[in-house]
């Protein structure tokens, strides 16, 4: 497969002081789905507009199926469809004649009701913008970038603020334009989002790329698949936590105040442990869980802060 | 890939922005008010103010006194009569109604049958007033004219202030809807990212900027139908030009400020703050641009660089054309100026535009 996105060394800096990218590689194969998670601010953003050509870099190239924006911008516009983070539609224009008018400027447009159709938005056709759900609206947001019938489709943050079905609506979506030969890259903060839509991630943290891989490599570099939470008395205290590091199976500890999170390989073995080291200590257990490992813990892991935190 | 199932011309994209611009003023009823009704009724309320009617009699005190019935029965004798009001009033009362303006001149008879006339040299119609009753007092005391004298009096369509007045309002109409048509227009599209993503797609920049002056035009044209409609409609004003060619300097008037317009509206990123632009921008054409009163007011030192305002090259466009029936080639020079504002800054506003 060929690489459909390229870009290498990648800088934006704003004003000569605000280093938003710094240095960032990445080579999406066509036909992949592929995500870069982070937290906000992280320069997810910053990296998808310039991949759009939407931004100058102040460094770096960018290569978008074997072209480049300086050279073949018209060339690439009608290649690509994109969606930004928020943009408001004319509300006083209907669906279709929103839709219409998006189809207008490319040479070789898709019909507007087969994309209605794909985007179940039929229905709405005739309905204005502004009486449109927030999940409806984001729909149409993706419909005008799919009516030009791309080859790369570019979505920013295309779930956030839905609820919990649009956003399966969209995922839907975006693996049928996947199935259907279509390369897609997204931003996202949603951990959830990226390991069930993307075949690839890179997780970007202060305008680097800290991570790339599909999701299981990533959860697998982690070392455990499993997460035991818990809390006890005295559970942090330095002696405490050298306790937890030496039980059977345990990869790694870390704490956030009073709970702690031990990443293991076989929780089997750990917690009849972890339950006798507690009872030794002459200390009580409050709280104990265990759970699949998530992005979430690979980014905790790497970074030590949260995606949401930010 | 799907298959591709329609291919789109040229001017697909264009005409796609200007009915989708259409549309979406078409379904803004205020757009509605503002551009159609509301330079209607502020016509129709000025045309009403000012409208001409027969000279209002001149209002005047006599100090009551002596001679105070003497003046009067005089005044009453006089042909000049039905264009002055007197009143008999004590000296207190006429002062004080002098002070408001309720009299023009306060008149003051001795005896011995002489008078004083108590008036304001600044203004006008107190210096005409007293003329006007110092004639007919001497002619009704049997002066005798030494030169004959006859007079026509004319007061034809076209010399009113109304005709004077709809000329103005249709530029200073063209200004406000182009300039708030493009100006604002752009910055909300701005300010919702809208031309951020329609640069995200093939779409061409100058065909997103000519559908924008393209919807513009065509309104000009309803308007000036309608406002030059009513004109003539409800106060029987004459249209002398040729529909064409006022027309056609409407929209030599739309081009220019539609330039300025979208120069103002090149970089702010917030209606608020272009809002405050387009005023700065505006306000000196609505003082001086001869919109509800001639420039010729001003100081002869100012009247070259007032002529070099499009709003007056407009105005005084249309004045010629439509109240004198001028030729569009008489006013080259007027259209000169408006081509070369709408030019130069198009030229700049392409240069400085912020697409995100």
């Amino acid at each position: 497969m060929s690489a459909a996105i390229q870009c290498r060394d990648l800088r934006k800096t704003y004003d000569g002081k605000v280093e938003a990218v710094r240095g960032l590689n990445l080579e999406i194969q066509a036909g992949e789905c592929f995500g870069l998670l982070g937290p906000n601010g992280a320069g997810k953003t910053t990296t998808i507009e310039i991949l759009e050509g939407l931004l100058e870099p102040t460094a770096g190239q960018v290569t978008i199926l074997g072209r480049n924006w300086q050279t073949h911008q018209r060339e690439l516009r009608e290649l690509l469809g994109i969606s930004l983070q928020e943009t408001r539609l004319t509300e006083k224009l209907t669906v279709r004649e929103t839709l219409d008018l998006f189809a207008s400027f490319y040479r070789q447009p898709r019909s507007s009701d087969e994309v209605l159709e794909e985007l179940q938005l039929t229905e709405k056709a005739d309905a204005r913008v502004g009486k449109l759900s927030g999940g409806q609206r984001q729909r149409l947001a993706v419909a005008t970038s799919l009516v030009g019938n791309p080859r790369i489709l570019f979505l920013d943050e295309p779930t956030t603020g839905l609820d919990p079905q649009s956003r399966r609506q969209l995922w839907d979506i975006i693996r049928v334009f996947q199935k259907a030969g279509g390369t897609v890259l997204l931003t996202t903060h949603y951990m959830d989002e990226a390991e069930r839509l993307c075949d690839r991630l890179a997780i970007i943290d202060q305008g680097q790329v800290i991570a790339e891989g599909s999701p299981a490599d990533l959860i697998d570099r982690l070392g455990g698949h499993h997460v035991v939470e818990f809390s006890a008395r005295g559970g942090s205290d330095p002696a405490a936590l050298e306790t937890w590091r030496a039980l059977p199976g345990v990869e790694s500890v870390r704490h956030d105040d009073d709970l702690i999170s031990l990443t293991v390989h076989e929780p089997h073995l750990t917690i009849p442990a972890l339950l006798d080291a507690v009872t030794q200590q002459g200390s009580q257990l409050l709280h104990l869980t265990t759970r699949q490992a998530s992005l979430e813990d690979v980014f905790v892991g790497m970074t030590g802060r949260h995606l949401r935190e930010q | 890939m799907m298959p591709a199932t329609r291919r789109n011309g040229r001017w697909s994209g264009y005409k796609q922005l200007l009915l989708a611009r259409l549309r979406e003023l078409q379904r803004e009823p205020e757009v509605i008010f503002w551009v159609f009704v509301f330079p209607l009724l502020l016509a129709l309320g000025l045309g009403i103010a000012f409208r001409n009617k027969p000279a209002d009699a001149t209002p005047i005190a006599i100090i009551s006194g002596p001679g105070a019935q003497a003046t009067l029965a005089l005044l009453e004798r006089s042909p000049q009569n039905s264009l002055i009001h007197a009143e008999v009033v004590e000296r207190p009362q006429a002062m004080q109604g002098f002070r408001l303006g309720k009299y023009d001149l306060v008149v003051e008879a001795d005896q011995k049958g002489s008078v004083q006339y108590r008036y304001d040299p600044a203004r006008p119609e107190s210096v005409l007033s007293r003329a006007q009753v110092d004639a007919a007092l001497q002619s009704a005391a049997g002066r005798k004219d030494v030169i004959p004298t006859t007079e026509v009096t004319a007061s034809e369509p076209g010399s009113r202030y109304i005709d004077f007045l709809v000329p103005g309002m249709l530029g200073m109409n063209t200004m406000n809807a182009a300039m708030w048509g493009i100006g604002f227009a752009l910055v909300e599209m701005r300010q919702r990212k809208l031309l951020k993503r329609f640069v995200g797609t093939p779409m061409r920049r100058t065909d997103f900027l000519l559908a924008l002056m393209s919807s513009r035009l065509i309104l000009m044209v309803i308007e000036v139908g309608l406002l030059l409609g009513f004109g003539a409609l409800v106060f029987h004003m004459r249209i002398l030009g040729s529909p064409f060619t006022i027309v056609l300097i409407g929209a030599m008037g739309a081009i220019s400020f539609g330039g300025i317009g979208l120069l103002t509206a090149s970089r702010a990123q917030k209606i608020e703050s272009v809002s405050g632009l387009m005023n700065l921008v505006m306000m000196p054409m609505w003082i001086f641009s001869g919109v509800f009163f001639s420039y010729q007011r001003f100081p002869a030192v100012v009247q070259p660089l007032i002529k070099l305002l499009p709003l007056t090259a407009l105005n005084d466009a249309l004045r010629d054309t439509i109240l004198q029936g001028a030729s569009l080639a008489s006013q080259s020079g007027r259209i000169l100026v408006l081509l070369v504002w709408g030019g130069v800054t198009f030229l700049l506003a392409l240069r400085w535009f912020r697409w995100t």
